[in-house]
């Protein structure tokens, strides 16, 4: 299964780092992002484009986690040579995660 | 309980005009707030008051003062901006005219200075946050330095009056959180009320951000009417208590999820938003919507603000040259790639002195690179770019002509060919002790 089927997604950006938050669309669903959607996954998913750290927050309240990424835009907004300077289309690469399917408890 | 209604008419500099007006006639709002300063926009703004000093104020200030200026004054709107920019005395000044123009009388407007800290910047070396690098690095390169106001200079220009309130820099929720403070009397170190305040604004700062813009993905997530989206009102009561909405048959949508996209939105950690007022904490928030187009959102809170303000420092980084040409048909990623080493090659024979270059194959490996590139057949369509950091514009112009060159020179079928150079103004941050940046008030009586 896709991320996309279980939760939606925006990036941000502020310099050269980049924010990506994945909200689940069923509360219900949240900690299994959370078991599945890992930082160590993300960085490993933007291998080539993330040069720094991926560090993960969780906001249970909202059922969202928020992945901030360094070093993540070609040397920031202001001075990348990336057509998409903002990384903008970003979350939309998160969502074609693959999420493993779980037995129904 | 005590309330008002804050509309947000513009997310960005370049931001549609007409959501404003509709905000200030059918909005039943109390503040008009236009953000329109992203990182570097004050930067390049510097550079056009050094070219005419009475310029260097955000160039669409008087399109969108034009369109609202005499419906706010019929109904008693107050209007807060940045759109001063690198010159909100020369914004105020503007908007004085325009007012006269409209035949608008007995109109107060507020400028706000002292956010420009190049001074003190050059004064003495001060820490890169993002390089850990020094500002005498970039040496006389630096073209401006702005200071990172809070609330206090437009809750003070309120006091005073102001119908209109023209910032240059100020922190983005700053701008909404003024009106607050003004309207309920929170104390300055209300860490709480003031984290609340904080939601508020960063809800709103981006516009069409929380109605529905920057959201549809047909067919997952559906969005009607973005061509003709509302913009966000948020209805704020004593207790910091926020309804997001907009204008009843306006496009766009409020729901939880546009909410909690905008919520997270340039968010790093929720528990310590850096804020000159406030740190504010996010971890707790909660959104539940109570109606159509209404979402209710609490559980924001704050702690003890630091002693520094964020200062952005602009500065002539490079100049970047780039060409783009596009093939179509059987074939066209192939012929896209040779073009590509063509280009390459050309750059090398001509000895062209670059610092970075990229080569993309739009439509295939542009955005994400290989790794997340396209897998399967080919596109119908491929479009290259080329594109390279220089230390000159000479330099720069010259990638794209080896990229135009391709028309005559390059695979067969190259169309739509178009370059670019241009001088790049980046922007860094350092950080200030308080007591270094200091703000003063104006009013203009139009």
């Amino acid at each position: 299964m896709k991320l996309r089927q279980l939760a939606h997604s925006r990036t941000g950006d502020k310099g050269n780092t980049s924010n990506i938050s994945v909200i689940a669309y069923d509360a219900k669903d949240w900690e299994r992002l959370c078991r599945h959607v890992t930082a160590e996954r993300v960085k490993t998913h933007f291998a080539g484009i993330v040069k720094g750290d991926v560090v993960r927050y969780e906001l249970p309240r909202i059922a969202a986690l928020n992945f901030v990424m360094y070093q993540a835009l070609g040397g920031g907004v202001t001075r990348t040579l990336a057509l998409d300077a903002h990384g903008k289309s970003l979350s939309s690469a998160l969502l074609d995660l693959d999420v493993p399917d779980e037995e129904q408890a | 309980m005590k309330s008002i209604r804050i509309g947000s008419g513009a997310g960005y500099s370049g931001d549609r005009i007409e959501p404003a007006v509709e905000l200030a006639e059918k909005g039943d709002i109390d503040y008009l707030v236009f953000e329109c300063l992203a990182e570097r926009t004050i930067a390049l703004a510097q550079q056009a008051k050094m070219k005419n000093p009475a310029l260097g104020y955000d160039p669409l200030l008087e399109p969108r003062m034009r369109a609202v200026l005499a419906t706010c004054k019929a109904k008693g709107i107050k209007i807060v901006t940045n759109m001063g920019a690198a010159n909100p005395e020369a914004g105020a000044r503007k908007t004085a005219e325009i007012a006269k123009s409209l035949g608008l009388t007995g109109l107060k407007i507020a400028a706000v200075s002292g956010d420009d800290v190049i001074e003190a910047i050059r004064e003495t070396p001060h820490r890169l946050e993002e390089t850990g690098g020094s500002t005498t690095d970039l040496g006389n390169r630096i073209v401006s330095a702005n200071a990172y106001f809070g609330t206090a200079p437009i809750v003070e220009a309120l006091a005073q009056g102001a119908d209109v309130v023209i910032t240059g820099r100020a922190a983005d929720p700053a701008l909404f959180m003024a009106p607050l403070i003004r309207e309920f009397g929170w104390a300055v170190d209300d860490w709480d009320k003031l984290g609340k305040g904080t939601v508020v604004g960063h809800l709103l700062e981006c516009a069409g951000q929380v109605t529905g813009g920057y959201f549809a993905d047909p067919g997952v997530k559906d969005v009607e009417g973005l061509g003709r989206l509302g913009f966000p009102i948020g209805e704020v009561s004593e207790d910091g208590t926020l309804v997001v909405t907009k204008v009843d048959g306006s496009g766009g949508k409020v729901t939880p999820q546009t909410v909690k996209e905008q919520l997270l939105y340039e968010l790093h950690d929720p528990k310590n938003y850096f804020q000159p007022d406030v740190v504010a904490d996010f971890s707790a928030v909660a959104v539940e919507e109570i109606g159509p187009d209404q979402v209710r959102v609490t559980g924001g809170t704050g702690r003890e603000r630091t002693g520094t303000l964020k200062v952005s420092v602009g500065y002539i980084d490079s100049y970047v040259g780039e060409g783009q040409i596009s093939y179509a048909g059987p074939g066209a990623v192939a012929r896209g790639k040779l073009a590509l080493d063509i280009v390459r090659e050309r750059l090398a024979l001509m000895q062209v002195k670059t610092t970075e270059l990229r080569f993309d194959l739009i439509g295939i490996d542009s955005l994400h690179g290989q790794a997340r590139g396209a897998t399967g057949a080919d596109p119908y369509e491929v479009r290259i770019r080329v594109t390279g950091r220089t230390d000159t514009l000479a330099e720069a112009v010259k990638i794209g002509n080896e990229v135009e060159t391709l028309y005559t020179n390059g695979p067969a079928g190259g169309g739509g060919a178009f370059k670019s150079a241009r001088e790049v103004v980046a922007v860094q941050s350092v950080l200030l002790p308080r007591a270094l940046v200091g703000s003063s008030v104006r009013i203009l009586e139009a």
